[in-house]
């Protein structure tokens, strides 16, 4: 309880110091006021869908709103948070926004040549294999993943889990339609990762758009999964988290660590994006490098 | 001034090989530089800045600390932010065509560093640092262009000065002189 006594203002009857202070205030006053708006969005979000964006880093998530902001036509963060709250189909708009990461068939094509190189030898010794591909966006990492699994002859023994925390990119995912002019560009990453036929004789080319073949799909298991609020849903012999920590905190980085651990059978293999490493994890003990720069790691203890 | 951003696209190496060996090793600054290309897997970049930065290098990961008196570039394929005392990066689809893109880190950085930012927009194609200038200058920072006469392509200049978003068109070789100069004056007057 507050007394009334400690109540009064402090700066009473010095005029001058207090408003040197409003001064300042002042000029902090927009951030500050931004940064208030942005914590209750989130937390809003949170307690009414359950997703928790909370300790998604700052720089990129408060970008991602104002392009919110901006899509629906609103003048603050205020007054999308109204319309999150009210509107569900808002809601899956922003959701939309915060989940698009823009990738590539065989992106970064040494994690992919890595694969195929170190990887797939030590999974020729298991009869069955699950891998989890955490984070799949919109799915060309996953078509990558499930080629070269072919073109090695391990699919047929294998599952492989692809989970967003994005419904809509899911189903994009899911469908595995492309626009064919980057088919181009794959092409030729494909090469670089060290794919053995053509590209063309994955996809069918219609109407502009290029479709990945069913026996390709045949063993992905598409799945909702959020990282953030789900736990552990099985143990993997390999899963690729890519490009997701990054938008994480540190405190919910380690948090994410500790699940893909807990995800792993021992001697299981993690892989990271690019920009990424397993150094200062809490999990980093646990880990040894396969391949430190193509950020491949197996879990040893 | 304690944040310098540079960015770049066609032509650049040529100004940077005229700005970096300018840049006195022990700037009190961190420098951040965003160069358009190929997301390849052999980057150039690295080789290219090491040989002509008497500054430290260092391509910036997730959650690199930002330090003075280094030059830290933007990996191929991701967007550079500056968040609190650290980078962050990001795979979020390009923004004026470009990934990583000049407008993201100079927006994120001028929230962060205000008065104390310095944005400097080299030969370039396309308009990509237009936007990033006049957030730089919203927030009280300053904001160099190369001239675009001397530029090998003077699009990107010429867009960032038509945003009415620069205080000063330089001639590559003065840029750095124009930023010491800048810097002392400011350094003095406390």
């Amino acid at each position: 309880m507050v007394d009334s006594s400690n109540s009064q203002d402090p700066l009473i009857g010095t005029n001058i110091q207090r408003s040197n202070q409003q001064v300042l205030r002042l000029e902090q006053r927009n951030d500050d006021i931004e940064n208030i708006e942005i914590k209750l969005l989130l937390e809003g979000v949170y307690l009414h869908y359950g997703f928790d964006f909370r300790h998604y880093a700052p720089a990129s998530i408060k970008r991602r709103i104002w392009h919110c902001v901006r899509e629906e036509k609103l003048n603050s963060i205020s007054a999308l948070q109204e319309r999150l709250l009210y509107n569900s189909a808002c809601m899956e708009r922003f959701l939309l926004i915060l989940s698009i990461n823009v990738t590539a068939l065989f992106r970064d094509v040494g994690f992919y040549r890595v694969f195929r190189e170190k990887i797939v030898p030590r999974l020729r010794t298991y009869p069955f294999i699950r891998i989890w591909h955490a984070g799949c966006s919109s799915g060309e990492e996953v078509y990558s993943l499930a080629i070269l699994l072919q073109e090695e002859g391990l699919y047929d023994r294998v599952r492989l889990y692809a989970t967003d925390m994005n419904e809509v990119i899911l189903a994009r995912a899911r469908d595995g339609i492309y626009p064919l002019e980057k088919m181009m560009a794959y092409e030729k990453n494909y090469r670089s990762a060290g794919g053995k036929k053509a590209l063309t004789d994955y996809y069918t080319a219609q109407y502009g758009r290029a479709i990945f073949h069913g026996n390709l799909k045949k063993n992905i298991v598409w799945s909702q999964h959020n990282l953030v609020t789900d736990g552990s849903f099985n143990e993997f012999h390999v899963i690729l988290c890519r490009n997701v920590l990054i938008y994480f905190d540190q405190s919910l980085q380690e948090r994410v660590h500790k699940l893909l651990y807990n995800s792993l059978i021992t001697f299981g293999m993690l892989g990271l994006g690019q920009m990424e490493s397993i150094r200062f994890s809490p999990c980093e003990a646990n880990y040894g490098a396969i391949d430190s720069l193509e950020k491949w790691y197996s879990k040893i203890r | 001034m304690k944040f310098i951003g540079i960015g770049t696209s066609l032509g650049g190496t040529q100004a940077l090989k005229t700005l970096l060996p300018l840049l006195p090793p022990g700037l009190p600054a961190a420098i951040a530089l965003v160069f358009h290309r190929a997301p390849e897997t052999n980057d150039t970049l690295p080789n290219f800045l090491e040989q002509h930065s008497r500054m430290p290098v260092e391509e910036a990961r997730d959650k690199t600390p930002i330090r003075a008196g280094r030059l830290y570039f933007a990996p191929a394929d991701y967007h550079l932010l500056v968040e609190g005392d650290h980078f962050a990066l990001s795979t979020e689809a390009e923004v004026s065509y470009a990934r990583p893109s000049i407008d993201v880190l100079f927006e994120s950085a001028a929230e962060v560093y205000g008065k104390e930012m310095l944005g400097i927009i080299l030969t370039g194609a396309g308009r990509d640092g237009a936007e990033g200038c006049v957030a730089i200058k919203r927030a009280g920072g300053v904001t160099v262009a190369q001239t675009p006469v001397t530029a090998v392509c003077r699009s990107m200049p010429e867009a960032a000065l038509a945003n009415d978003a620069i205080d000063i068109a330089l001639d590559v070789e003065h840029i750095v002189p124009f930023l010491v100069r800048w810097q002392y004056s400011k350094g003095s007057a406390g």
